[in-house]
């Protein structure tokens, strides 16, 4: 019984204290309102795993492949960003017009995204970024996971540059 | 095992894209969760060094679940490279492969270009730039256009939400200049 009663989620309201971080910066905030034991989040690992699958086999994570997409050298980017990004219109429409629920119940929310200044500065300066380690953060992990161990230096200073933007958040524009 | 030998080669982007794309139906349908990667950089800085400020101070554990996913990608690509891969060297452009080799790039064994990244490279002023500043901008820029390629060109996009189609377009922006005007002078140090 007392087992039984461990596998309800429990659902916990909070109050949105955060609300001005959420609004302009609403990437990855989980919606979800129930309460899982940790091991819950293995399908996370899962799904985080078929998708190191798919950055390695497709060669997105490449330096060499960036490079020939900012030189536009080649289709293949362009094609899987592309049909990626199809592929989430076509299904995110399907979710919205069939009401799926997740699998525990609960109703999908999809919320937009408000626009700020940042998204112009900090896209150029992501850009820039991309185009000299060939990397955004997906594949950073995803190289440290073929071997290329000196990518865990990139990793720890892209942590530094969250970290510093966090800090200097209130001084830039947005 | 004719699948199996097709499997190990790189995947043309008509099967990696949509697979790549169904990550966003997935996350939402195990638990509500919006697709993106670079969040988990902020977590991690939330958890391990807030110092007080206020953008790291939130209930990091309730996002924890993009950093069982980022762990999962660095398995699934230890996984991919171990035992999906065909060992061949990369292919790419003729034109990139000879415009590389005037700045002594020759080796394309593995998916990185193991001339620029690599440990002793690391103290130079070419390898530093490339790896430390590079990785920082990649922070910096991803946290203030509040997403990445995964977070806003693909999930912002699916959402068809229009600040992430700006972001995506100041994406490009930014590679194309810095790749075809900054990296080569960055080459050449």
């Amino acid at each position: 019984m007392e087992a039984r009663e461990k596998k309800q989620p429990t659902i916990i309201k909070e109050a949105n204290t955060d609300f001005e971080v959420r609004s302009l910066d609403t990437i990855c905030i989980n919606e979800s309102q129930i309460r899982h034991p940790w091991w819950h989040s293995i399908k996370y690992l899962v799904a985080g795993l078929l998708f190191g699958i798919l950055l390695i086999k497709s060669e997105v994570v490449s330096w060499f492949r960036i490079q020939e997409m900012f030189r536009l050298q080649s289709f293949h980017m362009y094609g899987v960003i592309g049909t990626a990004v199809v592929t989430g219109i076509i299904s995110v429409w399907l979710i919205k017009k069939f009401k799926v629920n997740t699998i525990y119940g609960e109703p999908i929310e999809l919320h937009s995204k408000q626009f700020n200044k940042g998204q112009i500065y900090g896209g150029l300066l992501f850009g820039a970024g991309w185009a000299l380690t060939g990397a955004c953060p997906g594949p950073l992990y995803a190289l440290i996971g073929t071997g290329a161990t000196v990518i865990i230096v990139t990793l720890l200073s892209a942590i530094v540059g969250t970290w510093v933007y966090g800090r200097l958040r209130e001084k830039l524009p947005h | 095992m004719q699948l199996w030998e097709w499997i190990k080669q790189p995947w043309p982007w008509y099967v990696a894209g949509p697979l790549i794309g169904l990550t966003v139906p997935l996350l939402l349908i195990l638990g509500n969760k919006t697709f993106g990667v670079s969040s988990s950089l902020r977590h991690i800085c939330a958890a391990c060094v807030p110092a007080n400020i206020p953008f790291f101070k939130y209930d990091w554990r309730k996002e924890s679940w993009n950093l069982f996913f980022v762990a999962g990608i660095v398995l699934g690509a230890a996984m991919a490279t171990q035992w999906l891969s065909s060992g061949e060297p990369i292919v790419v452009d003729p034109k990139l492969v000879n415009e590389l080799q005037q700045y002594n790039i020759h080796d394309y064994s593995s998916i990185i270009p193991v001339d620029l990244f690599n440990w002793p490279s690391l103290f130079t002023l070419r390898g530093f730039l490339l790896m430390v500043a590079g990785g920082f901008l990649v922070g910096f820029g991803t946290r203030y256009a509040g997403g990445c390629t995964s977070g806003h060109a693909i999930m912002g996009l699916s959402n068809l939400q229009w600040p992430s189609l700006v972001a995506t377009c100041c994406f490009m922006a930014g590679g194309f200049v810095t790749a075809n005007l900054i990296l080569p002078v960055i080459l050449n140090l």
